[in-house]
């Protein structure tokens, strides 16, 4: 298996695991530090995550299937997060998604996350994103970006490198 | 579980407080702990007392042989409890019975304990309501695909459905759809779409064979049981899911899309794969087995089998099975072979005859050979069959009546120390008769792999030097076998034998659990049962008048065999008496 974890992960995971009474509680958390450090939770790392914690395999994958913010492939480098709870649903959220989608060659209608062939790009429809006096917000990669038209939203995927 | 089974089988060492409930409306009498899953004393929940009052509480996700995981919904009932006042008393009505406050919400009987006084409502408009509710909703997604799903006839929703569901959808709303023909594993088939989510598979897998490798992924709507990803539902241990599986989810790909279940047969008998003897039930239709599914006996098996065993039934249905009665090679009639026998038996002079018996044979053919052992001074003995044991039902006797050879007399506290035995007989001329049933007595080197090979039922394990050219020196070699092999084409007279599935009779198992088993289907060609032809013989050859029923000959034995002593045929019931080994 050409899966490693780096030493200082691994000593970050060791120091997250004594966070908890139970080795199984720490699984969330070490999901996220492998996702911070890789960008996305292969099967290999959920494997040794379930090996750290004295777990089966599928222990973790329930956990990583079940929460839509944990990557099981690579993510584009940009990735885009359009709100779709009720305030930007109402501001036109669900136009803006879709206009997003198409213009990155993408099926606004499927479930989950689309990334594009190049792996430039990742769209998603998230919930709140607490942006709700400005709708429609989306943000992209960390940067967070309210009341987004079609032309806002190109510029910022044209700004994108 | 009713709380007279329970009772018999461990009774409670201190006396358990029993405490009053009303289920709609009756009075009953309940123990305030129960045995849960696991046997341990709990907290009696509701659905054991509705099951104690004979009052049906629909449920999917509850076994009472699994962990309580109460996430179906189904089993929702109402209650009430005694309505207390402000000093802790309890109310009463105007005629002086204790004022009832019905609970605002319903509950899961499944998981909810009882308390004293407490009234369990099963049968309000309101509980029925809930039901076609909940019924509705685990419909949503469930495809509409009974004609060619093999659980139907035996399916939950189905029943349920009839009793509290519509006859048209309401969801207009697009289905979900999940994958179809999901390879779980070796003998498992998942249809996603069918499953209701009950995880009885993944509590079975985790809590009963040890084995935690289903879980639930992805969510809402689009929860899926499933493996991980690259890995196999594989112990052995599995198609014990397909059982309690409620819906058509998981399917056997043995059985999947081979028979409705309406059109089966159903046959108590006891598996044959190892010393355990679990309980099933044979599944057959026109002479054809198509399968055996657990049958509960909780001081055996439980409610389980192990799929090793399961799927052991496929070498009765063998085209080369033995069917004719030969002599010297010829075709024969079995009068004229048992005449023949039975007067070369009666010359045979003290200690020149020797029979080697198979622990696969029930205790009556035993017994009956032991009866021509004593008659003759024969030397006797049979096969160990050693293979792995497991912890939960796998015994590492593979052998299912190796007690009953002892306690006949056929072998003795290791089964095959008398075979070299007999061999050197032959060899030095003493021995000149053998009888040989249903092994292959011929050394020949064996493979571990070769022995849990299932479909040769007649292989044995190799420990003496019984070889072709040893039984080449008999005078007579009389050998009954289900399935040809080398021994029956070295024998002088050949007797062809049943399956257990072709007959009656009982075995002991190595806890000394005495079963018996019924006739599931015909025997093939001109086989006999080998306890009905035995009788024939062994009245040749004593002259005396034997039992021509399994009943009478049982009975019969039981009076002559010291640890069966007491033992009926009609007291076995169905599911086994044990004696002391």
């Amino acid at each position: 298996m050409s899966f490693s974890i780096p030493a200082g992960l691994e000593a970050e995971i060791d120091e997250l695991i004594t966070h908890y009474p139970v080795r199984r509680s720490a699984s969330l958390m070490l999901l996220h530090a492998i996702q911070e450090h890789f960008g996305w939770v292969s099967p290999e790392a959920v494997q040794w995550t379930a090996a750290k914690l004295g777990l089966e395999p599928i222990n973790v994958h329930e956990l990583l299937t079940f929460y839509p913010m944990f990557r099981q492939a690579a993510p584009g480098r940009h990735q885009i997060k359009v709100c779709r709870t009720l305030s930007c649903a109402l501001g036109g959220s669900h136009a803006l998604h879709r206009h997003v989608c198409e213009r990155l060659g993408l099926d606004a209608g499927a479930h989950g996350l689309q990334t594009t062939k190049d792996g430039k790009f990742s769209v998603e429809f998230v919930e709140c994103l607490a942006g709700c006096g400005s709708a429609p917000v989306m943000m992209c990669g960390d940067d967070f970006h309210e009341g987004v038209s079609g032309k806002k939203a190109d510029e910022i995927l044209g700004g994108c490198k | 579980m009713s709380a007279a089974t329970k009772t018999d089988n461990n009774p409670a060492p201190t006396a358990i407080e029993m405490i009053k409930v009303k289920v709609d409306g009756r009075e009953l009498e309940v123990p305030r702990l129960s045995p849960d899953w696991q046997g341990k004393l709990a907290p009696t929940t509701m659905i054991q007392v509705c099951e104690a009052a004979k009052q049906d509480v629909p449920h999917y996700c509850y076994h009472p042989k699994l962990p309580v995981a109460g996430n179906c919904r189904m089993c929702l009932v109402e209650f009430g409890t005694p309505a207390l006042g402000p000093d802790r008393k309890p109310l009463l009505n105007a005629d002086g019975t204790a004022r009832i406050a019905k609970s605002p919400r319903p509950a899961i009987a499944c998981a909810t304990p009882v308390s004293p006084g407490m009234e369990i409502y099963t049968s309000t408009p309101g509980v029925k309501q809930m039901r076609e509710g909940v019924l509705e909703s685990l419909l949503i997604n469930h495809p509409l695909d009974c004609p060619i799903c093999d659980q139907a006839g035996e399916c939950k929703l189905q029943e349920y459905s009839v009793d509290y569901g519509q006859s048209g959808s309401r969801f207009v709303e697009a289905k979900v759809h999940k994958p179809k023909s999901v390879d779980l594993g070796p003998r498992i088939m998942l249809d996603a779409e069918r499953c209701i989510l009950c995880t009885r598979c993944i509590r079975f897998t985790k809590d009963i064979a040890g084995d935690d490798k289903l879980g639930i992924v992805n969510r809402g709507s689009y929860n899926t049981i499933s493996t991980f990803p690259g890995t196999a539902f594989d112990n052995n241990y599995t198609l014990n899911t397909v059982d309690i599986c409620p819906v058509g989810a998981l399917t056997s790909k043995d059985f999947r899309f081979q028979m409705r279940v309406w059109f089966l047969k159903d046959t108590k008998s006891i598996c044959t794969s190892c010393g355990t003897g679990c309980n099933v039930h044979i599944g057959s239709r026109e002479e054809k087995i198509y399968r055996y599914t657990p049958r509960e006996n909780e001081a055996v098996n439980g409610h389980w089998m192990c799929d090793e065993g399961r799927l052991n039934y496929k070498w009765i249905q063998r085209t080369d099975r033995l069917r004719d009665v030969l002599v010297h090679g010829c075709k024969s009639s079995w009068g004229e072979a048992l005449r023949e026998i039975a007067h070369k038996l009666k010359q045979a002079p003290p200690g020149s005859v020797a029979i080697i018996g198979s622990a696969r044979q029930t205790n009556e053919e035993l017994w009956l050979l032991s009866r021509l052992k004593s008659r003759f001074g024969a030397i006797s003995d049979s096969f160990p069959r050693d293979g792995q044991p497991d912890k939960l039902l796998v015994s590492a006797d593979k052998n299912p009546n190796s007690n009953g050879a002892r306690l006949t007399g056929i072998s003795f506290t290791e089964a095959g120390i008398n075979l070299a035995k007999i061999a050197d007989g032959i060899q030095g001329g003493v021995i000149k008769t053998l009888l040989v049933f249903g092994e292959n007595v011929v050394k020949r080197a064996v493979s571990p792999a070769a022995l849990s090979e299932k479909e040769t039922t007649t292989e044995a394990i190799e420990v003496h030097g019984i070889t072709a050219d040893v039984l080449a020196k008999l005078e007579t070699l009389i050998v009954s076998d289900i399935l040809p092999n080398e021994t029956t084409r070295l024998a002088h007279y050949l007797l062809p034998g049943c399956a257990h599935a072709e007959k009656r009779g009982s075995f002991t198992s190595t806890k000394g659990r005495v079963q018996k088993f019924m006739q599931a289907v015909e025997p093939a060609g001109d086989a006999r049962p080998e306890w009905d032809f035995l009788q024939d013989l062994v009245c040749n050859v004593t002259g005396k008048e034997g039992f021509h029923s399994i009943e009478g000959l049982f009975n019969e034995m039981a009076k002559s065999v010291p640890a069966f002593n007491g033992l009926t045929w009609a007291g076995l019931g169905e599911t086994g008496v044990s004696v002391k080994i």
